[in-house]
Order: structure tokens, then sequence, then C-alpha cells
């Protein structure tokens, strides 16, 4: 396409009319680099973003931490223990082998159990919350957008899916389904219990965001930019991916920063009803859960964990506000 | 131009196009609204046609159907000699490039998360054209073209006033070299200074690319000063069509005139002439039978109630859809002295008794 005879001659009035002699250096940032300027001159969203860099480095680099600790998750150490199991020593046992004390009854070490645990949880709760977005967005854009029966069909499945109660389904899908694959008597593996779990999650999980991007979808739908796409002859992938989805990135943002807490805590629980992970591998969750019986007599178990999974929930949600903000062109920050 | 344009097949051609919406109360069909009910005109390269008529009266709703926004229920249009009444989307392709529209609402039909760069662009990026240079010089000549800064390519719509804005859905529709453009009351929700800019940018525009318009509107003067042709609507239909100086000076249709004498005039002032028509306009769910302006019409028979005029010409370009169309031309010179003035004089006193 070049231009045509006329169009030059008007691009010449315009230019002659208008700038002549004026240099024109064609500036202005791109909207990824503003995103990211804003969020380098955003302080909550650095230091929320380091807290969660940090956090992730040490889930992927456990191994490596546990070769400069020299302790691994499952070691017991009884001997620093006292009759009762409490840890000998001052604050829970804290010494300069065992930085966060010991575990009061099995003596392990808390501070590598803590990292390994880290690394469970958040692939349980970060995997679950992107497949879970993911689902939710794709189902609901196409239920708001297209309408008809295919919103009817979404929709009454997120009306079921909704209505089931998640721990008694939990409950009762999770020890059958390890029956299917493993006998009752077999050591279930890990990576298949992570899976299983990220699988409840998002079979649950979907509905709720997908119900949220459905109701701002029907809103946008009518607005007459997807009529212009449509107008120029825009396929379904365009106007769902490129038209809509920037227009609703903020709610989704905020639903998946809420729901990886919200995973970290659920495998927890189903951690500490015995459907979720085997004892033997370190969670986060679960190690909350034990230590709230020592709550009185050994507070330095709560403490350690609970300040941590604090900041680590504190940081996600301080992170995706300061995203969507950053993501807002009307922001002026 | 215009002689070169009489002699060329019409580059759009509708037929009888109708739009009839449903309406439901629980599963039962109770009704249909009536938008648009048998149009029939023709717009030619380069020519740029008005279509007139007070709200409701299906305007915008035609000018969606020409542009395949919505499905047509009865009816025809052609378009460069191809039928696109039906056409599906992948027919419809290489037609878009031809056919393109710009909206009303300069706030609403920019993607609010799009920067103006990627605005201009989707035309070319959805239908996978890249021109030569780069969608980028492409974009900045359209920016250009239409009046704007081309480093504003990476700013976002909220940062433009609403001329501006405007200007950018201009330059949308320009992206992909139109035949065709359907211009959906661009200006009526501008400021009344930038409305005079942005008709001016688009008379310049059609000058030099030689587009052709159709030119959705409820302002007749916008209309007057931008349009070679008119229509007027009524209800869903097209009561007079006609070259701009034949409306506008010499209407036959009683429901021109009375629009055309709805327009204030700083000139004459008091209500001398204007006809004050009586009543709403009727229902689309129920329209009158026969003319379907005979409930408002003072000169209105029996014959208005059974039987339907035809758009028919009586002579010349200009059509007009009447059984006793007017002859005499409007203006304030012929009025207190012509026979047909004063008879239209009276009249005025009994439509606004």
């Amino acid at each position: 396409m070049s231009l045509s005879p006329a169009e030059g001659t008007a691009l010449a009035e315009i230019e002659s009319g208008g700038a002549d002699g004026e240099q024109k250096t064609l500036v202005g940032r791109s909207p990824g680099q503003l995103v990211r300027s804003r969020l380098r001159g955003d302080r909550t969203a650095l230091v929320s973003g380091v807290v969660l860099v940090f956090f992730v480095l040490l889930a992927v680099g456990a191994p490596l931490v546990q070769r400069l600790y020299g302790v691994s998750p499952n070691e017991q150490f009884g001997d620093l223990l006292d009759s009762t199991g409490m840890p000998l020593g001052y604050v829970g046992g804290i010494s300069g082998d065992h930085w966060f004390g010991l575990e009061p009854g099995l003596g392990r070490d808390i501070f590598i159990r803590m990292i390994f645990g880290i690394r469970t949880s958040l692939l349980i709760a970060l995997g679950a919350a992107l497949i879970t977005t993911a689902i939710g967005v794709v189902l609901g854009i196409l239920a708001g957008y297209l309408g008809g029966v295919v919103d009817a069909v979404i929709s009454w499945i997120t009306d079921v899916a909704l209505a089931m109660p998640f721990l008694i389904f939990a409950l009762a899908v999770v020890p059958t389904f390890s029956l299917r694959f493993y006998g009752p008597r077999d050591e279930v593996p890990t990576w298949f219990a992570v899976t299983t779990l990220i699988v409840v999650f998002t079979a649950f999980g979907w509905t709720s965001t997908a119900r949220l991007v459905r109701g701002q979808v029907v809103s946008l739908r009518e607005r007459e930019f997807v009529e212009a796409a449509k107008a120029s002859g825009a396929g379904l992938a365009h106007m769902l991916f490129r038209q809509l989805l920037p227009n609703i990135w903020a709610p989704i943002l905020v639903s998946f920063s809420l729901l990886v807490p919200s995973y970290v805590t659920s495998e927890a629980a189903l951690s500490f009803l015995g459907v979720g992970l085997p004892e033997s591998v370190p969670s986060f969750g679960r190690m909350i859960y034990r230590s709230i019986d020592y709550l009185q007599t050994d507070p330095a178990y709560v403490f350690f964990p609970g300040i941590t999974i604090f900041a680590l929930v504190l940081a996600f949600n301080l992170f995706g506000d300061a995203l969507r903000d950053a993501l807002d062109p009307k922001s002026s920050r | 131009m215009s002689a070169q344009a009489d002699t060329d097949e019409p580059l759009l051609r509708v037929r009888g196009l109708a739009k009839h919406f449903p309406v439901r109360s629980g599963l039962r069909r109770t009704g249909l609204v009536k938008a648009v009910d048998g149009l029939d005109f023709d717009v030619r390269p380069g020519e740029t046609l008005g279509l007139v008529g007070e709200s409701g009266c299906g305007k915008t709703t035609t000018g969606r159907m020409l542009v395949r926004l919505l499905e047509p229920t009865a009816g025809s249009i052609e378009f460069a000699g191809r039928d696109i009444t039906h056409a599906g989307r992948r027919e419809l392709r290489s037609l878009r490039q031809d056919l393109q529209i710009i909206f009303q609402d300069p706030y609403a039909s920019l993607n609010p998360r799009h920067t103006v760069g990627r605005i201009v662009a989707m035309p070319l990026q959805v239908n996978g054209i890249i021109p030569p240079g780069g969608v980028k010089k492409r974009v900045q000549e359209l920016l250009e073209l239409v009046g704007l800064n081309p480093e504003h390519y990476n700013r976002y719509p909220h940062e433009f006033s609403g001329g501006q804005r405007q200007r950018i859905g201009i330059a949308r529709a320009l992206a992909l070299r139109p035949k065709l453009i359907v211009a959906d009351e661009p200006v009526s929700a501008l400021d009344v200074s930038i409305q005079a800019q942005v008709v001016n940018l688009l008379r310049d525009l059609q000058r030099d690319l030689d587009l052709a318009f159709v030119f959705i509107a409820h302002d007749l003067a916008v209309v007057r000063h931008f349009c070679q042709r008119v229509a007027v609507m009524y209800l869903g239909k097209v009561v007079e069509i006609g070259d701009r100086d034949d409306i506008y000076e010499r209407p036959q249709h009683p429901y021109t005139r009375a629009l055309l004498s709805a327009i204030p005039d700083v000139t004459q002032l008091g209500a001398a002439g204007r006809i004050r028509l009586s009543g709403d306009v009727p229902t689309p769910l129920d329209p009158p039978s026969g003319c379907r302006f005979r409930t408002r019409c003072w000169k209105a028979q029996e014959r208005c109630a059974t039987e339907e005029p035809a758009l028919v010409s009586r002579g010349g370009d200009q059509a007009t859809a009447c059984h006793f169309p007017e002859t005499g031309p409007v203006g304030d010179d012929a009025r207190p002295a012509g026979p047909e003035a004063t008879g239209a004089g009276t009249t005025v006193e009994e439509v606004s008794r």
C-alpha cells in the first residue's frame, strides 16, 4: 500500500501549512516501557516485588540452601529435645546450627523445612492459581461475549460447581483418586499428590473468575470500540484477547492475587485433614497447622512460619495492586 | 467529478432494506419493532449521501446494517456489484477494506487500553496487511492526514479531547483506504466549534481521497454543508431523496418542509415560518397504515390511510413518497407572496392549534 497521489498532496498540504521547519523527532514511550517505569517509580511495588522474588528464589534454590545449611528437612534431632519433647535451649532451640529452632516432638529443623515448605506451597498455589485464572478467563470471556447458548451452558456449569461444597468434595475425591492409581499400601509419590491438589483446586476455583470476567465482558460488549473492531473484520480471538482482555486485567489481577494466598491456606487445611500431601513432604501450610498446638508452650514454632506467610501474602496483594495501577493508562503514577 | 459519478455504476445499492427487532416478553414474541422498513437508495463513487431524520427513525440502524454490524431482516445491499446482504465474515474480508464506519461517540469508540497507534493500526492488523515502510509509518501518515501530531503514537485516548478522539476514529476508518465510509453522527457529540473542524476535515478527505460517504446526522445545517445528496427518513422509511439544493430549496414532502422549517434562523425572529407538527412520532411497534406520516400531516386525506405512497420521482433526480407533494420553493421571499405559502400559513395555525 503506497500513498495515492491525492493523499500525498493532502499530506503535503498539511505539512506545508502546519509544521514547516519544525524538527520532527518521534518520541514517546511504548506501553511496556511505561508500565516498567511506573513499577520502578512505585516504592510499594519495588519492595513487594523484591520480597516475592526473594521467596521464589528460596523456593527454586531450596536444594542449594540445604547443601549450604547442612541439614536435610527430614533429619530428626531427638538429642536436642527434652523429655517432654520440647526443644532444649532458648526460644525453641535457636542456635548456630538450627537458625529457627527445632520442631517440638519430632525435632526436625524449622528453617530448612520452611524453605522446602515454601517450595511446595508456592508450586501448588501458583500453579493452581494460574490454571484457575486461565480457565476462568477463557470461559468467562467466551460466555460474556458470545452470549446465547454458550453463555447459558457455561453459566449453568458455574452455578453447579459453585453449589458443590468444596471440602466434602475434596475429602471424597482425593483418596479415591489416589486409590485409582496406587494400592492402599503403596506410597503415593509427591508429584502425584501435588497434581491431585492442583486439579481439585482448579476444578472448583475457575468458577469465581469466570463469573467475574463474564460480568465485565457483558458490560464492555456493547461499547463501540468492539463494534469498530467487528466492522474492520476482526476475528473472535482478536476480539476476545486484544480488544476485551486488556480492559479487564484489573479485576483479574486482583482475583489472582487473592487466589494465591487462599490456595496456600487451603492446601494447609487439606494436608491437615490428611487428604493433601503426605507427612514426609514439608508443607508450609501443614507446619502452621501443627504449630498452633504449641502456641503457648513454644511460641517460636508459631512465629517463624507465621511471619513468613504473612509477608508472602502481603507481598502478593501489594504487588497485584501496584501492577494493576501500573497497567491502568489513566493512573497518574 | 459529479458528471463522471452520474455515469458510473452505483457503489452501494440498497433495495428494500428492512430491520425488524422482535420484542419478547418471556418466551413469547409479543411484537415487532420495525426500525427500518424498506429503504431504497444508491450511493455513487465519491458521492456523499446525507441521511437525516429525527431520533428513532432508523438512521443508525441503517448505518449499522450497511457495514454489516446488524443482520438485515429483508432486502438487499449491493456493494460494488456484489451482494453482501448475508455475506459471512470471510466473504466480507475483501469488502471490509472498502467499507468502514465512523462512530458517534468518540469516548466509547476507542479502546481505552490501547494506544492511539494500536487503535489506528487495528484494521491493518486484523486483516493481516503490512504496508510498505511498516505499520508504524503508515499509522503516522494517517495521524498526520487527520491533523494529529504523529508523535502522539504512544498516547492513550483519554489524553485527547473529543475532537481529537474523533480524528483518531477517522484515521482508523481510513487505515484500509476505504471507498465508502458510513459516518454515524460523527459530530453530534462534539462542541459546535469542533464540529466545524471535523466536518471540514471530512470534506477535505472526501475530496482528496475521492471517498463516498453515507453521512448520518440530525443536524440539517451540517448535512447541507457536507452532502451532495440528502435522504430524509421518517419512521423507518425514506420519505424524500434528492440533490441537496432540491431538498433544501424545493422540498416536496410535507415532513421535509416541517423539518426544514425547524432550523433556527437568526435573521427571521419569531415563529412566522415555523411548521409545528403536533403529537409524537408513532411507535414503530405499530406504524400507521398507508403513509406513515399521515397522523401528523396537515394535508392528510383518506387516501393516505389506505394507500402507501411510493418513493417516486416527479421529474429530475428528486423522489418523494407523498400523494400530495408540495411544489413551490421554500424561502422567506416566496412565502408571503405565493398562494401556496399562504395556504401553508393557515395550516400552520390548524396544526399548532
